[in-house]
């Protein structure tokens, strides 16, 4: 499949931090990646050398076949600005119409206006809409130029859930129709239903890029939830967490735990197995030492 | 359909720029009417405001002034506060060099200088004994504009170098100095020697002295043209350094 973007070995410092270290990483057509991580993970950074908004310190990005800083590599790309930094005193339509000017081909503004929900304010000065509207007008702005490859930077913080969903609705649809994404999220549930493969980084690293699936199987797999007055040692439990009598073990195998507690005439009750969710995996592989189990982990580091 | 055109792309940055500075009024009359009022309040009432050469020499080195705090204000201050900005990291994605948001901001800037030379050639006009033929009018500009280059290039390299707060103090820290050590707010036949010989120095005096030349025909320095070519040279490396250097926001 054709490589759109890629970073190879790529390392970046700010000074004595280093945001990035040696990531490599290929963005093919098609695919709908999300990078997971905390905030300063180096999310943002890996986004703006794609982008060519920054230079990597060593190591080399690709963006279409040539270096991302060069205009003409970037025809085929859309972004959207961080956070809501539109330019206050313009309209939306001017926004949208300044965007489109850059490209061969836009899409006419009422219809982006229009998929976006901004139908009806196009006259509005941005500083005058709402936080809400004001993100879905810096995340349409991303696909004015009808691009391959879409790079969007937390492009729900600050949504309310249904206006995170019509956005889902628009990325969901411009990926059917073949267009690549790559977003950034500390959203785990924002990853979860709308990527195909997750990247996890932290503290500049790649730790894990794989489909859903696999991100899931490199962490424990199920969650069992029980009350008993006491516990022993049981054999498969990666990670424990206990208070008072309700404990709560991540395992890879349940079944093999459950038949160990029965073995072991553990008298427990309320018995509940359940799919760890990506945010458990993402806690797993983001904080090493937690997932050295067994070991007592207390409410207050979840 | 194809990929739009360096030239309609430079009109479109112009266009949109101007616009979101004029929705801002107060912004533009700040730099605009500050070198009309200094006219009026110490030009108008001065006895030197009957003699014609005199009285053009004045107006001219305002306007020197009109064209130096658009470049450190407009162009310094107001490319700081963009870098600032997260919208000017998207329109750095877009598929755009450098040249059609620099142009545009070019244009921008000699738009407000325009803006703020009406005000003032009218009060000349009317209020003094300050003339202009209309054959000295191009000479005029063109020298407005030639003393303008070094300083719109001073301005560029503080703005693509510094971040707001900095540029905003270097700005201010160096307009006064500038100003009255280049012979714009008092002729430099008053200055003491050593003051004359430290602004001959100066891009500030060789520009008011171009523009005093070109509006008067009093007699050029022959040191005029290549300090301006000087500081030109210099201020230009220095813009395209920072230019180059630059990546919006130091930090995430």
């Amino acid at each position: 499949m054709e490589v759109l973007a890629r970073t190879l070995d790529v390392t970046r410092r700010y000074g004595p931090v280093t945001a990035l270290d040696r990531v490599a990483l290929d963005v093919r057509a098609g695919e709908l990646i999300g990078f997971l991580g905390p905030n300063g993970a180096g999310k943002t950074t890996l986004v703006q050398l794609l982008a060519g908004l920054r230079r990597p310190t060593s190591g080399s990005v690709e963006l279409f076949g040539g270096d991302p800083r060069d205009p003409a590599r970037r025809r085929r790309l859309g972004t959207t600005p961080q956070e809501t930094g539109l330019p206050a005193t313009l309209r939306v339509s001017e926004v949208v119409d300044l965007a489109a000017a850059h490209f061969a081909d836009p899409v006419p503004t009422r219809e982006l206006v229009a998929r976006f929900g901004l139908a009806g304010l196009e006259r509005r000065q941005t500083g005058g809409l709402s936080g809400g509207q004001r993100r879905r007008l810096a995340v349409a702005v991303a696909f004015v130029g009808r691009p391959d490859l879409v790079l969007l930077d937390e492009p729900t913080v600050g949504l309310d859930v249904e206006a995170r969903h019509a956005l889902w609705d628009a990325v969901r649809a411009f990926h059917a129709g073949g267009g690549t994404v790559v977003l950034t999220s500390h959203h785990l549930d924002e990853v979860e239903a709308l990527a195909e493969r997750v990247v996890v980084i932290d503290e500049g690293r790649v730790r894990v890029d794989g489909t859903l699936a696999e991100v899931r199987s490199q962490v424990p797999a199920r969650r069992v939830r029980l009350r008993a007055a006491e516990l022993p040692e049981l054999a498969g439990v990666d990670r424990r967490s206990s208070h008072g009598d309700r404990h709560e073990l991540w395992t890879a195998d349940s079944d093999a735990l459950v038949r160990g507690l029965v073995t072991a005439r553990v008298p427990f009750r309320d018995l509940e197995v359940a799919a760890a969710s990506l945010e458990e995996a993402f806690l797993a592989l983001t904080s090493p030492g937690v997932t050295t189990a067994p070991s007592t982990v207390t409410k207050g580091s979840r | 359909m194809s990929t739009p055109t360096t030239a309609r792309l430079v009109g479109i940055h112009a266009r949109y720029q101007f616009t979101e500075t004029v929705r801002i009024p107060i912004a533009v009359i700040g730099t605009t009417i500050f070198p009309s009022l200094s006219l009026l309040f110490f030009v108008v009432p001065q006895p030197f405001a009957h003699d014609p050469a005199a009285a053009t020499a004045a107006a001219a080195q305002l306007a020197v002034f009109a064209v130096m705090s658009v470049c450190l204000f407009t162009y310094g201050v107001g490319v700081a506060e963009d870098r600032a900005l997260p919208w000017d990291a998207y329109l750095r994605t877009l598929p755009v060099g450098p040249v059609p948001r620099l142009v545009g901001r070019l244009l921008n800037g000699l738009a407000f200088v325009v803006l703020g030379l009406v005000p003032l050639v009218l009060i000349a006009g009317l209020l003094t004994a300050a003339t202009l033929p209309p054959a000295r009018l191009a000479a005029t500009a063109v020298a407005l504009l030639a003393a303008g280059v070094p300083l719109f290039a001073l301005g560029i390299s503080i703005g693509y170098a510094l971040s707001t707060k900095a540029a905003l103090a270097v700005a201010q820290s160096l307009l006064l100095p500038l100003a009255f050590g280049g012979g714009l707010f008092l002729p430099p036949d008053t200055f003491p020697a050593w003051l004359d010989a430290i602004s001959t120095w100066l891009p500030t005096r060789a520009g008011r002295d171009l523009v005093v030349s070109a509006t008067t025909g009093a007699s050029l320095p022959g040191s005029t043209l290549l300090v301006l070519a000087g500081w030109t040279l210099l201020g230009g490396s220095l813009a395209v350094w920072a230019y180059r250097r630059d990546e919006g926001r130091r930090f995430r």
